[in-house]
């Protein structure tokens, strides 16, 4: 298929601002997706509040927008009972680990199958430039003018920390490995995270004097390494990128059909 | 056959027996006072069935859980009291812009914040109905014995489902941990109302929130042949957000219209010596039960008291109040809060003077010495 046969086109044109990098995830995620040949009814998109939220709009699958910072909580609602549906949940990094920290650090603990693409752009976009868990120390924001003094997160670490059975980190300028990490932690069994470094040059680059799209996606070229790369050890202020985690515990789903089976017998 | 049938039960275990009567098959939940045992009875019972049962890890998440999995086609139902009812209310607000069947259930303690959570009140009905922010409507159903919590909770599905909204069942600590005996009806003997669904073939435009001539609309299970979008915001018949004013206006008045026009069909009450009662007393929950206790003894002294006992508290049943009411000398709402349904009474009746308050709101139960005491104050004869 092609990669328009997966949007809504009924329902364009999109939000997202010239240059943002939301739309180079949803085609990577679409390209993934028509790799592995999934039939798009087996799909359950789920999403909660903020630019990167509105991409289940867009997409042809079944498709729950729900509140801020909930959208794992009603996709553990929805894979648990129908766990042959491949579910997918598509975060902003406020929505992922501000106000929806406790349920994404409770998936990963149940390791139940769910797919979460975490769209870090280190600001809040929709409400027009706050800083973010992710935004870091020195960052300027709306609601930061004097300097950010709140530390930031490391999605990575706090995924692993949390028991994600599939972590991963990929950013807007490496589309080719980006499909390839996609493609993993849609297969995975279990909880995977996949943070995606993605630009928002209308807030958080201006608002940073970082520049424009291409400023921002060039910063991802230049500060970010494969995992294991020589130059991180020279300058640890670099960021790694790949697969950070990828192992095999048991499921959630899979252990409450041994639960069904246990009680049945009682 | 019937005796196997009849079993001696605290009021929240004949809400687990009710829900499952009715079809449940997910529950999400998180431990709190005093709710806690429906979701240890459905941990235990719900598997047995190949139901599913999760504790999550807070109120929100159980809230939104059952949302979701009320999509996929299952009945669905969560649990809680006052701190949890809080916490849960902007998803509520989400079942009801989405049009998601949903049963919660809230076995009411004192309040406000952490209260008293081993003791009974009445203090939510507000919440109930307003909890959630911005304009709606809703549906709130209460009942005073365990058969009548077993019957309301299947209600609750059936409305849940006929009506595509969330339904609030708002029982009491009383009523929740009281034990007495409950006969589980047949199958068949209760009807159940089944989802409706959708009969627009694979291939063929669904819409999804386009309401039929009679304003129900059809669903399709997420994981079936039609995929459309599901949202909070303002959205049209596909499901997908706008802010047409048209539009907007045609779902609010939708979402209003399709509870506040069925009042009559969702109004459950029981009636008690109404027919010549000078005075009635207009109560619900527990404290119904008070309140019976004293018309059945002054009626044996030849005092003209009666009871009108609310199991439909939303969407209010006013008209029926003010019919019920009409020939009443005095009416006396009893309950246990600060007259959160007398309000509603006294904008229900020609004469909101003749209205009186009976309540409780010290976390102990009211008594028919309390109620006895009041009345005499009100018969002008002391304390």
């Amino acid at each position: 298929m092609a990669v328009r046969d997966y949007l809504r086109e009924r329902f364009m044109p999109h939000i997202w601002c010239p240059g943002c990098g939301n739309g180079i995830v949803m085609n990577n995620l679409i390209r993934a997706i028509e790799e592995l040949g999934w039939n798009k009814n087996d799909i359950v998109m789920v999403t909660g509040i903020g630019c990167s939220a509105r991409i289940s709009g867009y997409l042809d699958f079944h498709t729950l927008h729900t509140i801020h910072g909930r959208a794992l909580a009603f996709a553990t609602g929805l894979k648990l009972a129908r766990p042959e549906l491949n579910v997918i949940v598509p975060m902003g990094d406020g929505d992922a680990t501000a106000i929806g920290g406790n349920h994404l650090i409770h998936a990963a603990r149940r390791n139940i199958d769910i797919a979460a693409i975490i769209m870090n752009n280190q600001i809040y976009g929709m409400t027009g430039g706050q800083y973010s868990p992710l935004s870091g120390y020195g960052a300027k924001a709306t609601t930061a003018p004097y300097g950010n003094i709140d530390q930031a997160f490391d999605i990575v670490e706090l995924a692993k920390a949390s028991g994600a059975t599939f972590v991963a980190r990929t950013t807007t300028y490496h589309v080719k490995s980006m499909i390839e990490i996609f493609e993993k932690a849609l297969t995975h069994k279990g909880f995977s995270v996949v943070e995606v470094l993605t630009q928002c040059p209308t807030y958080y680059g201006r608002k940073n004097k970082i520049g424009d799209a291409v400023d921002l996606m060039n910063y991802f070229k230049d500060r970010t390494v494969p995992i294991g790369s020589k130059k991180k050890e020279q300058d640890p202020s670099l960021i790694e990128r790949g697969v950070f985690v990828d192992e095999q515990k048991p499921e959630y789903c899979s252990e409450y059909a041994k639960v069904i089976e246990r009680a049945s017998k009682g | 056959m019937v005796e196997k049938n009849i079993r001696f039960v605290q009021g929240n275990e004949a809400c687990v027996e009710g829900a499952l009567y009715a079809g449940l098959n997910f529950f999400a939940g998180y431990p709190i006072t005093p709710s806690t045992e429906i979701a240890e009875l459905l941990s235990l019972r719900l598997p047995q069935k190949g139901g599913k049962f999760i504790q999550m890890e807070d109120e929100i998440a159980s809230m939104c859980a059952i949302v979701g999995a009320s999509l996929t086609g299952l009945k669905a139902m969560t649990a809680t009291s006052g701190p949890g009812f809080s916490l849960k209310q902007e998803a509520i607000g989400y079942a009801v812009m989405a049009e998601i069947p949903c049963v919660i259930v809230n076995v009411q303690r004192g309040g406000p914040s952490t209260g008293l959570p081993t003791k009974v009140s009445q203090g939510d009905i507000m919440q109930a109905r307003w909890g959630t922010h911005g304009d709606h409507a809703i549906v709130a159903l209460t009942a005073s014995n365990h058969q009548d919590v077993f019957k309301i909770t299947v209600e609750a599905f059936n409305i849940a489902e006929t009506f595509r909204t969330p339904v609030i069942l708002l029982f009491d600590e009383v009523v929740g941990h009281m034990r007495e005996k409950l006969v589980i009806p047949e199958p068949g003997e209760i009807p159940l109302v089944e989802r409706l669904r959708t009969s627009v073939p694979e291939g063929t435009d669904y819409h999804p929130y386009l309401p039929r001539e009679d304003g129900r609309l059809p669903m399709s299970d997420f994981g079936g042949v039609h995929r459309y979008n599901v949202t909070g915001l303002m959205h049209d018949m596909w499901g997908f957000p706008t802010d047409n004013p048209k539009v907007a206006y045609g779902l609010m008045r939708h979402l209003i219209d399709k509870i506040e026009g069925h009042v009559q069909d969702m109004t459950h009450a029981k009636e008690f010596f109404l027919d010549d009662a000078e005075c009635i007393f207009i109560s619900y929950g527990s404290a119904a039960r008070s309140a019976l206790h004293v018309v059945e003894n002054r009626r044996a002294r030849g005092e003209r008291l009666g009871l009108l006992e609310l199991q439909t508290l939303w969407p209010f049943p006013a008209d029926y109040v003010r019919e019920r009411c009409e020939h009443a000398k005095y009416i006396i709402v009893v309950e246990m809060n600060m007259g959160q349904v007398l309000q509603e009474v006294r904008k229900a009746v020609d004469d909101p003077e003749k209205v009186f308050l009976a309540n409780s709101i010290d976390g102990t139960f009211i008594t028919p010495t309390k109620i006895r005491n009041i009345l005499r104050v009100i018969q002008g004869k002391g304390v």
